[in-house]
């Protein structure tokens, strides 16, 4: 009997461990469907009331005070993930492949230059990047978003990680056969990277969904707000705010990278643990 | 068809030489079994005659034309890789067409070339499946099947069957053999098991760090090894290699004071000159009449069996025996003059009886 | 570690690595030398001209009490959002490994807050922690407790924590599990054969086995609560109230963005930048160069 007790505590703290993990979002489920004033009143209830659904047609559509309308915000959002996670992987798989399967002068020190970038997160060169992109006019565009953050040294490692554990004997009977460097690349190396690049592209969709200091600084034009930018500066004003609005924002926020990471999981997990070590 | 031709083949790397100096010659159709062990240099010969290494100094010929310099998949030669190296992502069929569609060859004579050599290999029926989906063996055929359907002027084997489990082994071993002999195509093949050396080649080439040391037919091997190292490295259990001085004018070998006659040969070395005694562990023979030898270890392997005996000066002797040993913590054993070879024990080279 | 097998060529590779390496020189590099210059130098009140002034901008920011209570409370901070984060994770994927039936599902269920915007997070936390909306906050106040971390700096000071802490569970659950499989079974086995168990054995078996796992996340985790973090922190409070949340990174961007103290700024930015190359390097000392070569 003792022992039957004792094999559940683990279940017990796992369930308890998913709860309080869940809680948070449960709010923000339950309090978007309710009525703003009793929000306000701090009379919050866990129940979703499910008559106010109709906040989330109201804030993809109209907006709601401080910020525009969510589906613009949504689009920009996905737009700049999109552009950072399919570029980065555009950028550094033939870096990547460059370093790995060729040998040439200065291999090591371009490697090294971009290796260096690990060392560098945009906020440790604040002031100097804001001013190469505007001396660039990169300001308040799309391609000032999403351009510098393209480059990067993380995704250029994994993938050299990647190749590295492609056989050897692989690459030799590639070669017997007559396929070239870059139909190696396009015909043996991108498709038994599949797995990987998968798990790359939903860490880097995250990575680029989740952005805040670099659209923060570079977009000040509220059309390329971002949704986590836009959330941010909902919950800012704080006299009148709409708080079922500012819940069902943060959902729709929440749902694009988190459904990507679940979907994918499978992929996200092997890549990310197998990649960075 | 076409021969092979080696000339001075040198690699190093860095400071380190692998391979010093090998001149070879295959005659056309011929299967040549390169075996050694680990290190010696074999798999760098190989790697270069494929052109996935370039020699530090050399030439290679194949079918007279030099390829020295040349990419190796314009060498038209194929070769099968010790873990198959099959492309996971495609299915067998593609896997044998790669090749022949980067070369640009029509459709439908991929398809038939694909097809007819999955019909010499067994591989009709699983021809749309991915690697991961077969057996080892099958595995392999595939692989075979990707140096076949080229159509190639030489087929490098690097060590092909050393993954497979002994029983599998031992089937492919002999199918690599039979389609080698049906092809007709020259061939190389690498491997450290004697075994299989001794059963595929029609010449071996025995390696021993970076220099071929002997290059003969598998019976010419096994029955006069050129130095000490084919001895001990051909044939299991490994030959026995016993100490002693020469005396009685070149016609005897004394190990511990107990005379070994030669017979009817003469060593040319003076005597009292410091030899190695060879005998395979077959041709010890039982002999009541014979030096007695302190039994160490009795082995059992079924239909015969090996015992273990150690001289009091510490030489050790294995004997292959059918019947068993005489009860007794000593076997009584004599060497027939017949089956014994001598060495030279500065160099470990064979030496030939004069005249 | 490198092929055995390459292809011939430099002109080819050359253009693969350029695109890569022009942006890396652009965005990184360049602005990098650039911060490094312009904390050397000092801009006159108008703006018009600049002087060389040495290290001067670094006596000022190390002379500055202010800065020197934000690099304690960075560390503070850091080392609570790290030491909460691994906590809970290690816990929680010591449960999980196991032979505990439903783990794929408890592994999804937990692994969703990776996907979570540091920004999200705060805004999440501030709904539950909002003293008047937020239903702890409201709850912890109607019993008495006078909770607002608009007001109070030890309260703002937890509530960051625990929301930066929060999404960064799930990293690190996802790579102590991750460790933990790679554990041979047959060591466990044979602990289990010695006598050795429960919190003994995740001690002297387990825990050694897995400090590989512990010290790169640590590194990780420090990076992310040093940097990461800026909008989680900023998203609560802004900083406040007062100075009490500023960390490091907050006040690189509120002195040089929002005040246009470019000099200060930019010597904020090479020492943050001179902790980043210590993490690093502390990196490559536990993994080894593995990581890399």
């Amino acid at each position: 009997m003792r022992q039957g007790l004792l094999r559940l505590v683990p279940h017990a703290v796992m369930i308890l461990a998913i709860l309080l993990f869940a809680f948070p979002i449960w709010i923000a489920i339950a309090g978007s469907t309710q009525d703003s004033a009793a929000i306000a009143r701090g009379e919050i209830s866990l129940l979703p009331d499910l008559s106010g659904l109709g906040v989330y047609r109201e804030v993809l559509v109209q907006g709601s005070s401080g910020a525009g309308p969510v589906w613009r915000a949504l689009l920009v959002s996905a737009g700049m993930a999109l552009a950072i996670a399919l570029g980065k992987i555009a950028l550094s798989l033939p870096s990547a492949y460059a370093v790995t399967f060729f040998r040439f002068p200065f291999r090591m020190t371009a490697f090294w230059l971009i290796f260096l970038t690990l060392m560098l997160p945009v906020e440790v060169r604040l002031i100097p990047t804001f001013q190469v992109m505007s001396s660039l006019d990169l300001i308040n565009s799309f391609t000032g978003l999403t351009i510098p953050l393209i480059a990067s040294a993380t995704a250029t490692l994994l993938f050299r990680q990647t190749f590295l554990a492609i056989p050897d004997e692989l690459v030799e009977a590639a070669r017997m056969d007559g396929a070239g460097p870059l139909r190696f690349l396009r015909d043996i190396v991108i498709p038994v990277s599949g797995a990987n690049i998968a798990a790359l592209f939903v860490i880097l969709f995250v990575y680029g969904w989740n952005q805040y200091l670099w659209p923060l600084l570079v977009a000040t034009d509220p059309k390329l707000d971002t949704v986590v930018i836009g959330i941010v500066k909902m919950i800012g004003v704080d006299t009148a705010t709409e708080w079922n609005k500012v819940m069902a924002t943060a959902v729709l926020a929440l749902i694009p990278p988190v459904a990507v990471v679940l979907l994918m999981q499978r992929w996200f997990v092997k890549g990310l643990t197998e990649g960075d070590k | 068809m076409a021969g092979l031709r080696l000339e001075g083949l040198r690699k190093s790397f860095g400071a380190h030489e692998i391979l010093k100096g090998v001149d070879l010659a295959l005659a056309d159709g011929e299967m040549l079994v390169i075996v050694g062990a680990s290190g010696c240099g074999k798999s760098t010969l190989l790697r270069l005659v494929a052109g996935l290494e370039t020699p530090s100094a050399g030439r290679i010929l194949i079918d007279g034309r030099d390829v020295t310099g040349i990419d190796p998949s314009a060498r038209d030669i194929a070769m099968v890789f010790q873990n198959y190296a099959l492309y996971p992502h495609m299915s067998v069929f593609d896997n044998m067409a790669y090749g022949l569609k980067i070369r640009g060859l029509p459709r439908a004579e991929i398809r038939a070339k694909v097809d007819a050599a999955s019909a010499l290999l067994g591989l009709e029926a699983l021809l749309d499946r991915k690697p991961r989906q077969l057996s080892g063996g099958q595995r392999q055929r595939v692989a075979m099947g990707r140096a076949i359907v080229r159509d190639p002027k030489l087929f490098l084997f690097d060590e092909p069957l050393s993954n497979l489990d002994a029983k599998l082994r031992v089937q492919m071993r002999g199918e690599i053999r039979r389609l080698q002999r049906r092809l007709k195509v020259t061939s190389l093949y690498v491997t450290h098991d004697q075994v299989e050396a001794m059963t595929l080649g029609d010449r071996l080439l025995v390696m021993h760090q970076g220099v071929p040391v002997q290059l003969a037919t598998p019976t010419e091997v096994f029955e006069r090894p050129a130095d000490t190292y084919v001895a001990g490295f051909i044939g299991s259990p490994a030959m026995n290699l016993l100490p002693g001085l020469l005396g009685r004018n070149g016609t005897a070998v004394s190990l511990d004071g107990t005379e070994i006659d030669l017979g009817p040969r003469r060593i040319p070395r003076p005597d009292g000159h410091r030899v190695i005694l060879g005998i395979r562990p077959e041709h010890v023979a039982l002999d009541p009449a014979g030096a007695a030898w302190p039994v160490e270890v009795v082995e059992l392997l079924g239909s015969e069996m090996l015992v273990h005996g150690r001289s009091a000066a510490g030489a050790s002797l294995t004997l292959r025996t059918a019947n068993g040993p005489p009860p007794g913590e000593a076997i009584r054993v004599s060497f027939p003059a017949a089956h014994l070879h001598v060495f030279d024990e500065a160099t470990g080279l064979r030496l030939e009886p004069a005249g | 570690m490198e092929r055995r097998t390459l292809f011939p060529g430099r002109m080819l590779p050359a253009l693969l690595i350029l695109p890569q390496l022009v942006l890396t020189l652009v965005f990184f590099l360049w602005p990098a030398v650039q911060a490094i210059r312009s904390s050397l130098e000092r801009e006159d009140a108008f703006g018009t001209s600049t002087e060389f002034v040495g290290l001067d901008n670094f006596a000022d920011l190390f002379g500055d009490p202010l800065y020197v209570a934000a690099i304690g409370r960075t560390a503070f901070f850091c080392a609570g959002v790290t030491a909460v984060s691994m906590g809970v994770a290690l816990l929680l994927a010591v449960l999980a490994d196991g032979e505990l039936r439903g783990r794929a599902f408890y592994r999804t269920m937990l692994i969703w807050p990776y996907a979570v915007a540091p920004a999200m997070a705060a805004v999440l936390w501030v709904l539950m922690f909002h003293p008047q909306i937020g239903l702890v906050g409201a709850w912890l106040n109607r019993i008495g407790i006078a909770w607002d971390y608009k007001l109070d700096g030890t309260q703002a000071m937890a509530l960051v924590i625990l929301a930066a802490a929060w999404k960064q569970i799930s990293y690190n659950f996802i790579f102590f599990l991750a460790g933990l499989q790679a554990i041979p079974k047959t060591i466990i086995e044979a602990a289990r054969i010695d006598g050795s168990r429960g919190v003994h054995r995740f001690r002297t078996i387990v825990l050694p086995l897995l400090m590989p796992t512990v010290y790169f996340l640590l590194v990780v985790d420090l990076v992310y609560a040093a940097f990461d973090t800026f909008a989680t922190v900023y998203a609560v409070n802004g900083g406040g109230p007062g100075q009490s949340t500023q960390t490091l990174v907050l006040k690189v961007y509120l002195d040089g963005i929002v005040n246009a103290n470019i000099g200060s700024s930019s010597a904020q930015s090479v020492v943050l930048m001179a902790g980043v190359i210590v993490l690093c390097a502390l990196q490559f000392r536990f993994l080894g160069r593995k990581a890399v070569t």
